[in-house]
């Protein structure tokens, strides 16, 4: 193998790991606000709204039932308009990032849920106000669970990026299709599954270590 | 005036269809230095009554004044600062799960706003309060049952409430981690002037540290009073079902206590009240040796206090009439109240 697929390969997955942290980070900042709110305003929440909770439950049902790789091109225009160009690193970062918010806003929903209702109750008894309740009790109580959720969120878009090379993303996934594919050279496709593989596995063991060193319920 | 009063209170729940009222016409006036009992049945709505004590519930009806405050009157902000100075303990002590013994303490604090270093401060003290100054750095999940529910009292204190409100503060405790809760709780209430609520379903708590008890049934207050007066005269049913039921300080019909009620079926019982000027001596032997009949002592509660009888007894009868009533004469003679209980009850 020349000096040049090697530089190649580097580079592929150096794209591959930018492009998940990045969507993976803005995916949180538009997913967390959201799954807070779902919490907050479902009916067992801290403040129920009916309506706002049916909406935004809607719009997160329907973004998450479509296929990534068609959300992709039906976004092509509106990716254009933000990055200028529709392939590459950067350009795929919008759509990952769309289609990563709904499934961490149902992500950092269900993890809120899991906090006890009666450690909320004591917070309330104690004059706290709701944004106490959501920032210091419920981001705090469901951090372990908070970071779980986000390193099963990693690996998921990191799969979700190397889709997105089927249609010139850039990245591992885009050396994949083009070499082994396109030009069959079987073994730099292995190299790139392999590379992802162990991608994978360090983001996991990354996050598990964080959220168990953090976690103080047992 | 009294620091806690209860006017016609009245809560429903609506559920789909099905309304269901938890609460109904509630009057109680708690008075400041008092331990108040609540004491009623598994959903008889006593939970329901202590979270509208500090408005965790809306009341449907009705009124709350806390220091003659109309709790109703108050805006969510006012609510707020009102609720520092009513704290609360619970069955399950909802500690915060991922911070430390003096991390949950301070927890009240910082919603109050206050420096860190002075809260931190007073944390360490409280914990000593409660006696676990060696534990500040503990998580709940390292703590027992009854160190936890020592956290959430120190919890509670911070913020130097006037009163405490606790809902089966030691119902998951042991007996004698109850005792110890109970003898703290006292304490707070006797060192600190903290009014204490108190909801159970257990009468021998509220034996031990009440001075007075409100006893609900279905929603309804059906007696209240001083503890004393009601342990020695219930009127109610519910108040001589819960008396009757409470048999060794356990209170959870158990399988043990289902038998023995089973046993006990035939014969007159009869419960006798030591009051505070029976003396201690052998008066059952006695009346057996006297009338050379058995009787079944069915259950005992009895303590020596300074020579003098405290408690109560369940005592079977002889089916025979005349014997019966001889033997019931006797024990009167010797100073002791005596109540006939019925059979279905
Ligand atoms: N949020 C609610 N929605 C509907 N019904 C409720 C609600 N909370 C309580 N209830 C009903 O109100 C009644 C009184 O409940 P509550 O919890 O106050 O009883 P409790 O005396 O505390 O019982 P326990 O000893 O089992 O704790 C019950 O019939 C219960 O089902
Ligand atoms: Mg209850």
């Amino acid at each position: 193998m020349n000096e040049r697929v090697i530089q190649m390969l580097a580079e592929g997955t150096v794209d591959t790991v930018y492009m998940t942290l990045v969507s993976t980070l803005f995916g949180y900042i538009i997913g967390l606000p959201v799954g807070v709110i779902l919490t907050v305003s479902d009916k067992d929440g801290i403040k129920p709204n009916a309506v706002l909770y049916r909406i935004l439950d809607v719009i997160i049902n329907i973004m998450r039932s479509i296929p990534f790789l068609i959300l992709l091109i039906l976004l092509i225009p509106f990716t254009r308009f933000l990055v200028g160009k529709s392939y590459g690193t950067t350009a795929t970062i919008v759509p990952l990032t769309i289609s990563a918010a709904p499934y961490i806003a149902r992500m950092v929903e269900s993890s809120l849920k899991e906090v006890s209702p009666g450690v909320i109750e004591a917070a309330r008894s104690m004059g706290a106000s709701n944004w106490t309740i959501v920032f210091r009790v419920l981001l705090v109580e469901a951090k372990t669970s908070l970071i779980v959720g986000a390193t099963i969120t990693l690996g998921t878009i990191l799969g979700y990026s190397a889709m997105a090379g089927t249609v010139g993303g850039g990245g591992l996934g885009d050396i994949a299709i083009r070499y082994g594919y396109n030009r069959w050279q079987t073994d730099i496709m292995l190299i790139t599954v392999a590379l992802l593989v162990i991608l994978f596995q360090i983001f996991q063991m990354i996050g598990m270590k964080i959220a168990s060193a953090l976690d103080h319920r047992k | 005036m009294s620091v806690i009063e209860v006017k016609h209170l009245s809560k429903t729940f609506q559920q789909k269809d099905l309304k269901v009222d938890a609460l109904s016409d509630i009057n109680l006036s708690i008075e400041k230095g008092d331990i108040y009992g609540i004491i009623g049945m598994s959903g008889a709505g006593k939970s329901t009554l202590v979270r509208c004590l500090n408005f965790l519930e809306r009341p449907s009806d009705g009124q709350v004044l806390i220091d003659g405050q109309d709790l109703g009157a108050l805006d969510e902000k006012q609510l707020r600062a009102q609720r520092m100075k009513i704290a609360m303990i619970f069955q399950n002590f909802n500690l915060l799960m991922q911070k430390n013994a003096v991390d949950n303490i301070i927890f009240p604090l910082q919603i109050q706003g206050k420096p860190r270093k002075e809260a931190r401060q007073r944390a360490k003290e409280l914990l000593e309060t409660v006696g676990l100054a060696d534990k500040a750095k503990s998580y709940p999940s390292q703590l027992s049952g009854g160190q936890q529910q020592r956290v959430a009292i120190a919890r509670a204190l911070a913020c130097d409430p006037s009163i405490l409100l606790c809902d089966e503060a030691t119902s998951a405790l042991d007996p004698q981690t109850t005792e110890s809760i109970l003898n703290l709780l006292k304490e707070i209430n006797e060192k600190m002037g903290i009014t204490i609520v108190i909801i159970t379903h257990q009468m021998s708590v509220i034996q031990k540290i009440c001075n007075r008890v409100a006893i609900i049934e279905n929603g309804h207050l059906v007696e209240h009073g001083n503890v004393v007066d009601i342990f020695n005269h219930p009127k109610s049913r519910a108040a001589r079902e819960l008396i009757l039921r409470d048999a060794t300080g356990g209170g959870t019909a158990s399988f043990g206590e289902n038998a023995q009620v089973d046993e006990i079926r035939e014969g007159q019982k009869l419960r006798i009240v030591y009051s505070a000027n029976s003396a201690f001596e052998p008066v059952i032997a006695n009346m057996i040796l006297q009338f050379g009949h058995p009787v079944n002592i069915l259950r005992a509660n009895t303590k020596n206090v300074g020579g003098v009888a405290k408690g109560d007894m369940l005592l079977q009868l002889p089916d025979d009439r005349e014997l019966r009533f001889k033997m019931e004469d006797y024990l009167k003679e010797k100073g002791l109240e005596i109540e006939e209980v019925d059979d279905d009850e």
